[in-house]
């Protein structure tokens, strides 16, 4: 049991790391990966908040619209869903803990917009996902997610540093380090055996 | 004495043979000096003098500013011509607040009272006399000699170095100034040792000066000085690498010598100590070395402070070839310049004329990370890191790398196989964050000056209302009486 | 149709009030950042930003709604603060462009009519009725109230000369990547 979620996991993280293998949150990939702190912080408030709508939404999917056999309602319902937890998640720490709300502050709201959040509930409900396993699947997701932004926000300040020619230099070399990133994540796919 | 590793370094050809044979001579006093207010490091002298003024060699012409500062004095007797802007001896060109003299051909001394035996007065008596003479660290960094003498004795500095490095290539003078002047330099070293309160003295001399070594070695024989050989090598010369070799202790980051307590001053600033102390005689000119290919007859040369380059040149029998580049100072940490009508100053230990082939290609290329220059930085910094950040614009993460620890030495830019300008790169940052901490403080000031402002009118508002409120009350209380007394009458008369 | 009706606005309807109680129950009084910026900006209350004195362009920044770049009095420092603060990248190089100027009082002109010293907010003008005005270079932050109330254009904003000082080395021509 126990060695299945950590499978779980290891998958979700590495294997099929949301931003490089299913190529969802693009825009916080690019656009917050300038400095390695603030990628940090936004990978910090991403994990909180994913952790937090795939589970909400698993429960809002059996226990709402699955009875109730209204599930073309999905997205309707996780985006509010969403919407509710970040503004909510926003609110509470900037009363409870204002240092961290420094921190994430400026972030959070933009992780509404972040499609990873919606994508990775919908993806647990395509593959019937238990609870335990999408709760797991969420959370091994946005660490992944938090781990990609940190290190490629570390390529870049190197990056800055190097004299790139003009045809390349912003935002092409980064795609260009994202791709080589990508490929270099492809080779986690022989961790697991077929 | 067992000495210590050094860190980084480089070994540049010395081409100190143009010069290092060439007996000190004495330059003739040219027709006119041209003596810049700010000539160290601290506030700029206050001119004392008017246009029109006689004045006598040695005269203070400029007084000390303020805590570190240093006065400057006539370089010869004559006429004072002008008081204005003159080109300074600076990299940029620009001009100084400088004090033209007009000599009178006579060269006469000031009047001094000369005590009978140095040692007989206080060390801080002998502190004053130092900055009173314009004393400044003549090795180059032109640090008013008096205040390090002071900051010495309240820190209970123990060991005194004398820095005979002399590490610069073609720069010859503290070489013949020890071989030529070696008891006087013992003298003055015993008599800073003596104002310091420092227990232990050592003068460090570069192995490829035997002839100094064994001429100060004589010099200092049965007295406290102990005369000692340092690896020849780049730079040698610098305060904190002379501590290293010698006593095997390092100078912190953002730290002095004092801090360890040790002092370090140059052999040349004890020649002038001895000079000011014995003689009375104040800092009116230094020993320097015109050297370089294109100079037909190199020489080292006593000079009046405010000596114009080209004038030496013209002594040194001009040039022997064109000159590619004119340099104040030794090559590595020299100032280039762009005319040779510039001013000699206290700090000013070489003047050079060089040729194309001595200057070498300067094409930069890309950097390639063979991190040469982290091997060569004596101060253990990452060079190469450093210029990467400032190229991006971020000075800021280049003092993460310790960009405030640079002296500037030139190691870097002088091994650099892609002939990149490292040590332009560190200026330009040191500039730039000093123009953005000036900013910073201004603002600050002016910051207070406003919340002071906007008191004073709240408070001049205040007052206004308040005074408004007495008047008011006071007329109302002269109505009410005359009212009532008014009512008295009419009541009496009832 | 009507179940996925009252479902969705049964579901809009309770997390709307939860958030509504939220928002009281976690309410913050005041926004701390606007106090810290309005530190930060020279407090001058020139009005050159566009915004009604530095508390409501402190205002502003915390709202977003202005550049870091805002003060021209402030200079690279408080560009570089402010961006640090709100966590942005702020173009330095737009805000070294405009060269550093200092009020400067044409004594030719001047007639000694005081209003540029009764408006400076730092003092900066030295002044007396019918007396020739002068500035103090240390004070002035060339907000350029005195030029918009001089009647005779004696004083103007003048860019500040080069002097020793303040030179330092330009930044080498970077190399181009063969």
């Amino acid at each position: 049991m126990m060695s299945e979620y950590l499978l779980i996991m290891l998958s979700t993280a590495l294997v099929n790391n949301v931003v490089l293998v299913k190529f969802l949150g693009l825009c916080p990939f690019m656009g917050i990966s300038k400095k390695m702190d603030t990628a940090l912080s936004m990978g910090l408030a991403t994990t909180f908040v994913i952790t937090f709508t795939t589970a909400g939404s698993w429960l809002l999917e059996h226990w709402l619209l699955m009875p109730l056999g209204i599930q073309y309602l999905r997205i309707l319902t996780y985006i509010l869903v969403i919407a509710a937890v970040v503004q909510f998640t926003e609110m509470v720490i900037r009363k409870v803990s204002p240092p961290l709300y420094q921190v994430l502050g400026i972030y959070l709201p933009l992780i509404t917009t972040n499609c990873a959040v919606l994508g990775l509930p919908l993806l647990n409900v395509q593959e019937k996902s238990n609870f335990t396993v999408s709760l797991i699947g969420g959370f091994g997701s946005s660490v992944g997610f938090t781990l990609v932004l940190v290190l490629f926000a570390g390529m870049r300040e190197r990056i800055a540093l190097a004299s790139v020619s003009q045809t390349f230099a912003g935002a092409p070399i980064a795609f260009i380090t994202a791709g080589m990133l990508a490929l270099a994540f492809m080779g986690f796919a022989g961790l697991v055996p077929h | 004495m067992k000495l210590f590793k050094l860190r980084g370094g480089v070994h540049p050809v010395g081409r100190k043979e143009l010069a290092a044979e060439r007996a000190i001579r004495q330059f003739p006093v040219p027709e006119r000096l041209f003596v810049p207010l700010q000539q160290h490091v601290g506030a700029p002298a206050q001119p004392l003098v008017k246009v029109g003024d006689r004045v006598l060699k040695g005269q203070l012409i400029g007084a000390s500013q303020g805590n570190i500062s240093a006065p400057v004095h006539a370089p010869t007797s004559g006429r004072i011509a002008a008081i204005g802007d003159y080109t300074a001896a600076h990299p940029s060109g620009l001009t100084a607040p400088t004090i033209t003299i007009e000599s009178d051909g006579d060269d006469a001394w000031l009047d001094v009272d000369m005590p009978s035996d140095p040692f007989a007065l206080s060390p801080e008596e002998i502190s004053i006399r130092v900055g009173a003479a314009g004393i400044v660290g003549l090795g180059g960094a032109t640090f008013p000699s008096a205040v390090k003498l002071n900051l010495s004795r309240k820190n209970n500095v123990r060991t005194l170095i004398i820095n005979g490095g002399e590490c610069e290539p073609y720069i010859t003078c503290d070489d013949r100034l020890m071989r030529e002047r070696a008891s006087e330099i013992i003298e003055g070293v015993r008599l800073i040792r003596y104002a310091a309160g420092a227990s232990e003295v050592m003068v460090g001399i570069e192995e490829n000066k035997p002839a100094a070594l064994s001429a100060m070695q004589a010099a200092a024989a049965g007295t406290e000085v102990k005369v000692m050989a340092v690896p020849a090598m780049y730079p040698m010369g610098w305060d904190k690498q002379m501590i290293r070799a010698l006593t095997g202790r390092e100078v912190p980051a953002d730290g002095r010598s004092a801090d360890i307590g040790v002092l370090v001053h140059n052999v040349a600033t004890a020649f002038a100590v001895r000079d000011a102390i014995r003689f009375g005689r104040p800092l009116v000119s230094r020993l320097l070395t015109v050297s370089g290919g294109a100079v037909a007859e190199p020489a080292n040369l006593m000079v009046p402070i405010g000596t114009l380059v080209e004038e030496l040149f013209r002594y040194c029998g001009g040039f022997s070839s064109q000159p590619a580049r004119m340099v104040l100072g030794g090559p590595m940490m020299g100032i280039e310049l762009s005319t040779a009508a510039v001013p000699v100053v206290k700090g000013s230990s070489g003047v050079l004329a060089l040729t194309r082939s001595e200057i070498g290609s300067t094409q930069p290329a890309p950097c390639i990370r063979c991190s040469s220059c982290v091997r060569a930085c004596p101060v253990g910094l990452l060079p190469l890191e450093m210029v990467a950040h400032i190229r991006a614009g971020n000075s800021a993460a280049a003092v993460a790398h310790g960009l405030k620890d640079c002296i500037a030495c030139g190691c870097c830019s002088f091994v650099c196989p892609s002939h990149i300008p490292l040590v332009h790169y560190f200026n330009f940052a040191k500039g730039e964050l000093m123009e953005l901490e000036r900013g910073k403080l201004k603002q600050e000031a002016t910051k207070k000056l406003v919340d002071e402002r906007i008191a004073r009118t709240q408070r001049i508002e205040r007052e206004r209302q308040e005074a408004a409120a007495q008047r008011k009350a006071a007329r109302e209380a002269k109505e009410r009486a005359t009212k009532q007394a008014a009512a008295q009458t009419i009541s009496e008369a009832a | 149709m009507l179940i996925a009706l009252t479902s969705l606005t049964v579901l809009g309807a309770i997390l709307g009030f939860i958030l509504g109680v939220a928002a009281r129950v976690f309410r913050v009084e005041g926004n701390p950042l606007v106090a810290e910026l309005e530190e930060i900006l020279p407090g001058s209350q020139c009005g050159q930003c566009g915004f009604p004195g530095c508390a409501g362009a402190a205002q502003a920044l915390a709202g977003g709604l202005a550049p870091v770049t805002l003060c021209p009095p402030g200079g690279r420092a408080v560009v570089m603060a402010l961006a640090a603060r709100l966590g942005v990248d702020a173009d330095v190089s737009g805000v070294q462009d405009t060269l550093p100027m200092l009020a400067e009082v044409n004594e030719a002109l001047c007639i000694g009519c005081t209003r540029c010293f009764k408006v400076c907010p730092t003092d900066a003008i030295l002044g007396a009725a019918q007396q020739i005005h002068a500035v103090f270079r240390e004070a002035c932050t060339a907000c350029g109230k005195c030029e918009a109330v001089c009647p005779t254009e004696s004083v103007k904003l003048q860019p500040v000369p080069v002097t020793l000082h303040g030179w330092y080395w330009h930044k080498p021509q970077p190399v181009a990547a063969a």
